[in-house]
């Protein structure tokens, strides 16, 4: 503002009252109590690992990081995880409609399996798949003659990652859809438009914000998912070896170093991608 | 508005009146329609004509069944059995897409993703490519349709940004847009505060006038419906219990219920006997009715005060409370019968709480009591 105060005992405000005051107050406790919280858990071990892979050296570090068997650990667990969040986002918002908009006996049982991957031991769920999926499983077996191997592989590993990956965005998206009011579907129709058009410009981009945030949170699962995934994928050096098990062969082998690297490099870009996943969701909530 | 993309086109106020935002009104007929929602009858057989280019009030009071009737002429339900026509076409089982109506929801149901240029455009983005108006043309309108609501430039907004009775007129121009063949509103004031509320009220009815487009809105304020439409269809369990304009439905009450509902009324009971409804210090003519115990639907401005020797109901003055050039007058007769006059306050000497007075009933509606 560039009016003069008439008094000037009102040029400094936050001088003359000492500190603003507000009608919630706390702020300073509480984030404190986040920033000290979030430092313990989350920033030291982080800086711990930069430090360890800084401790390395450049050339090391790159030798260490960008072996051939870490890149393929890393294309892999990466696109995996990505293929993994794809799926699950049609699937978990395909889930989400069904438990939102239909009353269906068993309605209550779906809901309860839906977070059943948040409860399991991971290892559980990779034992279990590894039996269905592999060559003498339920599913596997009549895969197996038409071709399909579905463990112990690729395809294994996105099994794997889907699965963990699943309550995510059914459950981001589900509270949305359910503030999302029946009248505006109404209206779309009342306008003129098919069930298309309405799904298409009314409800998808309504749920755009919530539907990413789904996509991230499942990303973000899949690419540190490890004890699911070790069961089914095979594990077969520049084949089916994930990088999360990358780290801990090199643990066994007491190469610190190199897990810390390797760690490194997964957080650079895992912290990279859900970056650039924010801001396309802030620029999808501009209108609220 | 530089910024602003419905701004290329602008357009003179007066061509605001041209017909180009509406279809010929059309006429609306119900026959017969029936409606239930499990085993509650919302329309119990309702017949209703509305008149091209007419603005109709659909009144009652909750579970009436107003609003039902308002989403079977839109398409957005469908009634068990009988029939909606517009114009000549039975349009009894065409969905809410096909029907070409303007739809105002109560909460207004904008997209909220969507600015509010992009909302009013949005009927005729949809259409289909052959039908759809070029962008220049779908623009203009939006234009148009925004100084028609009085929202010029801001259709860069998103409905977030905006009050609610400006979210009230997007959802107005929305509807418009599409040069709906009847405007439906579903109590299009029921969220705003009364201020906003009654300048709105004056804005529909003038947009009403402007466009000529068939009109229907639901509310459960009578006044709402007595300052604003042409003609009034008041709803009871599922029923019409009269159709009529203002004055008709105010003055020719065709039931006890519309006698009570349509505008405040002094409740007396009392009897019939050969065409006269009695009740102890007054009477009232009561032709037509037969011989028993009635019920006389008194207005507060039906009351007035009279000398003792004239006779009239003795009461009790309790309240005296002036409003504008009225002087209401709270009364308590014999049993604890509280009635309320109004006297224009230029005729009377304010009487004071406490006092006996007598009150003469000057008009009133007699119905049977039912029981």
């Amino acid at each position: 503002m560039a009016i003069a105060p008439p008094d000037g005992a009102l040029r400094f405000p936050v001088l003359v009252s000492g500190r603003r005051r507000s009608a919630i107050p706390g702020f300073g406790l509480t984030l404190g109590v986040t920033v000290t919280a979030l430092c313990l858990v989350v920033l030291i071990p982080l800086a711990a690992i930069l430090a360890r892979a800084a401790g390395m050296g450049l050339h090391g570090f790159v030798q260490a990081a960008f072996s051939a068997r870490a890149l393929h650990a890393y294309a892999l667990s990466f696109t995996a995880s990505v293929i993994g969040a794809s799926v699950n986002a049609v699937f978990g918002l395909l889930t989400a409609w069904v438990l939102v908009r239909y009353a269906f006996p068993g309605r209550a049982v779906l809901n309860a399996l839906v977070d059943l991957p948040f409860a399991l031991p991971t290892a559980v769920a990779g034992v279990a798949l590894a039996g269905l999926y592999g060559g003498q499983g339920w599913i596997g077996r009549f895969a197996a003659p038409l071709g399909l191997k579905l463990a112990y592989n690729e395809v294994g590993v996105v099994i794997a990652l889907t699965f963990v990956g699943l309550p995510f965005v059914v459950r981001t998206v589900e509270p949305v859809l359910r503030d999302l009011a029946v009248d505006v579907e109404e209206a779309s129709a009342s306008l003129g438009a098919n069930r298309l058009q309405t799904l298409a410009r009314v409800i998808l981009p309504a749920l755009a914000p919530a539907w990413i945030t789904g996509f991230a949170l499942a990303f973000a699962r899949a690419v540190g998912e490890y004890g699911s995934v070790i069961f089914i994928a095979g594990n077969m050096p520049y084949r089916t070896e994930i990088a999360p098990l990358l780290i801990t062969i090199e643990l066994e082998q007491f190469d610190y170093g190199s897990a810390s690297a390797i760690a490194a490099v997964m957080l650079g870009v895992a912290f990279t991608m859900l970056l650039v996943i924010n801001l396309v969701q802030t620029w999808s909530r501009r209108f609220a | 508005m530089a910024d602003d993309p419905a701004g290329a086109v602008h357009l003179s106020g007066d061509k605001l009146l041209t017909p180009e935002l509406t279809r010929p009104p059309i006429a609306v007929s119900l026959k017969e329609v029936r409606k239930r929602f499990g085993r509650f009858a919302a329309l119990d057989g309702v017949d209703l004509t509305i008149e091209p280019g007419e603005l109709l009030a659909l009144l009652g009071p909750s579970g009436s069944g107003k609003t039902t009737l308002l989403r079977l002429i839109a398409g957005l339900d469908f009634p068990d059995s009988g029939q909606v026509r517009f114009g000549g076409a039975d349009v009894t089982l065409a969905h809410a897409a096909q029907r070409g109506v303007g739809f105002v929801f109560q909460q207004y149901a904008l997209f909220r993703h969507m600015t509010v240029a992009k909302n009013i455009a949005f009927g005729m983005d949809v259409k289909p490519r052959r039908e759809r108006p070029s962008g220049a043309e779908r623009r203009a309108r939006v234009q148009t349709l925004l100084e028609l609501v009085q929202l010029d430039g801001l259709g860069a907004r998103y409905p977030s940004q905006l009050s609610g009775g400006q979210r009230q007129r997007v959802a107005l121009a929305r509807a418009l847009a599409v040069s709906p063949q009847i405007l439906l509103l579903d109590e299009p004031f029921g969220a705003l505060d009364a201020s906003v509320r009654k300048s709105l009220r004056r804005e529909l009815r003038r947009i009403h006038d402007a466009t000529g487009v068939t009109t229907v809105f639901v509310t459960h304020d009578q006044e709402e419906a007595l300052d604003l439409a042409d003609r009034i269809a008041i709803l009871n369990g599922g029923r019409i219990e009269q159709l009529g304009g203002p004055q008709a439905v105010l003055d020719a009450p065709a039931s006890a219920f519309v006698a009570g509902f349509v505008a405040q009324a002094n409740r007396i009971a009392g009897e019939v006997r050969q065409g006269l409804f009695t009740t102890p210090g007054a009477t009232l003519p009561a032709s037509g009715l037969a011989d028993g115990p009635a019920i006389a639907f008194v207005r507060p401005h039906d009351l007035a005060p009279v000398a003792e020797s004239a006779g009239g109901i003795a009461v009790r003055v309790q309240r005296v409370t002036p409003r504008g050039g009225l002087l209401w007058l709270e009364c308590v007769a014999a049993e604890g019968l509280v009635l309320d006059a109004a006297v224009a306050r230029k005729d009377v000497q304010p009487p004071v709480p406490g006092e006996p007075i007598r009150l003469a009933l000057t008009g009133g509606h007699v119905f049977a009591d039912p029981g």
